[in-house]
């Protein structure tokens, strides 16, 4: 299975039925893809709109209809469109279940860094200081390294997006929990070992006696990719 | 009292160095028109304040593209590599706002309010130099108000007094924006007769509004 394929399955099974969701840009929006069957969630997107969904259908695509990328996407019965202080008021007010967001670094106290690179990217914090603070959940779905190097480390080297512990860590080798003692090893993917993982870890892992394998829920893996609907 | 003009009028009353909030994502929501008449009409050393800069020559990315911008208030340029080249290259000074604090300071702005307390961007280098607030055991930080000389803002439709109304993702910062500048100057993709916008569809009032860009091309004359 591709990694971004693996990663967002894996996020897919953390959805549960009537969560508000918000997706950051790039791998997260493959997430609804994979959503376990009988879920139904609510996408929220902070350009302004709770209830996103797919395009319908090719040339249906509506100018006035994005998602926060600028990706066309089409809209559920019962969505609203929202202004940006609205959007944002939900955001920070705790009103949001999970975020799904991407990440360049995240370190032992679970801090995560994914909006700018100094001197050499910088691509500005957007939603996602005002996401990482307010949401019930933080979900960083990200690949393990980069070019061979850790982004799972002791202390961040990036500028911080925010102070607050995420919830859970997403990768293609692994899903990590921060808690308050530090990382702990929750779970490794199929045909790696425990191993292999911490030595891709700069961070120091909680490694219990038994780590099961990456778990994808009973029909995630069965299913064909479903549209968001 | 007659609030429409032509695109080229209302650029004109904009002069060189004014500050502008420019509404819109990604240039969904934006006032195209007018963000094109000022790369024509030559207009430089502009101050803006908006959520982004667009794609490369889209929305504020032709303002962007044309080096016309000074400073820039906005959350994010990820999506313009020339925007983030001329901010590396100590070309452009820009200050970049987490989106909710962004939207906030200009509420507080039009709002009459000193500023708005965020628990956003505590303890990051957003924090840096600004005042952090004690409520009742919780920190907070203290982000202060934004105003600008102009708005320019779309809609998607606008009656003769200037009520508007959007459509679907193109409303974003238009709303609060409308009520943080001295002038504000809407672009609507429709003009209707007063009475056609039900009250409880206007989202920015007529008050708000001081003039309007007529349509450019109608019905092809």
């Amino acid at each position: 299975m591709d990694d971004k394929v693996l990663i967002a399955r894996r996020v897919a099974c953390e959805l549960k039925d009537g969560n508000l969701v918000n997706l950051g840009i790039g791998l997260p929006t493959m997430v609804p893809r994979y959503l376990p069957p009988g879920i139904e969630v609510y996408f929220q997107s902070e350009n302004g709109i709770i209830g996103m969904a797919a395009v319908p259908g090719a040339g249906m695509e509506e100018p006035s209809l994005t998602d926060a990328g600028g990706g066309f996407v089409g809209a559920i019965p019962g969505a609203a469109s929202i202004d940006s202080c609205l959007s944002f008021g939900l955001i920070r007010g705790g009103h949001l279940d999970l975020t799904i967001l991407g990440g360049l670094e995240v370190d032992e106290q679970g801090c995560l860094a994914n909006w700018m690179v100094p001197g050499k990217m910088l691509p500005g914090m957007g939603g996602a200081m005002d996401l990482v603070t307010g949401a019930k959940r933080v979900i960083v779905a990200m690949s393990h390294t980069a070019k061979g190097k850790p982004k799972i480390l002791r202390r961040c080297t990036l500028p911080l997006t925010s102070v607050r512990r995420v919830n859970l860590i997403v990768t293609e080798m692994a899903v990590i929990e921060p808690t308050e003692k530090g990382l702990l090893l929750r779970e490794i993917a199929p045909g790696l070992s425990i191993e292999s993982v911490v030595a891709a870890t700069e961070a120091t892992l909680i490694v219990s006696s038994h780590v099961p394998e990456m778990a994808f829920g009973p029909d995630a893996m069965l299913t064909e990719p479903q549209r968001q609907s | 009292m007659n609030k429409f003009l032509s695109c080229t009028e209302a650029v004109e009353m904009i002069p060189d160095g004014a500050s502008i909030m420019i509404g819109g994502f990604m240039g969904v929501g934006s006032p195209h028109r007018m963000i094109a008449e000022m790369v024509r009409q030559g207009r430089k050393d502009l101050t803006i304040i908006a959520n982004d800069t667009g794609t490369p020559g889209f929305g504020i990315g032709q303002l962007v593209a044309a080096k016309r911008i000074r400073k820039l208030i906005a959350s994010h340029i990820g999506l313009n590599p020339e925007t983030q080249r001329q901010v590396i290259a100590g070309e452009m000074d820009a200050e970049l706002c987490p989106q909710g604090t962004l939207a906030e300071r200009i509420r507080a702005g039009g709002f009459g309010l000193g500023g708005v307390l965020t628990p956003t961007g505590l303890g990051t280098v957003v924090a840096e130099g600004k005042q952090v607030i004690d409520i009742d055991g919780k920190k907070f930080l203290l982000e202060k108000p934004l105003t600008a000389d102009f708005a320019l803002i779309a809609a998607h439709r606008s009656d003769y007094r200037g009520n508007l109304e959007y459509s679907l993702t193109a409303r974003n910062f238009n709303v609060v924006m409308a009520t943080a500048c001295r002038t504000v100057i809407a672009e609507p993709e429709h003009i209707v007769p007063t009475g056609v916008i039900p009250p409880d569809a206007v989202a920015t009032p007529f008050i708000c509004v001081h003039h309007i860009v007529g349509r450019a091309v109608i019905n092809g004359r």
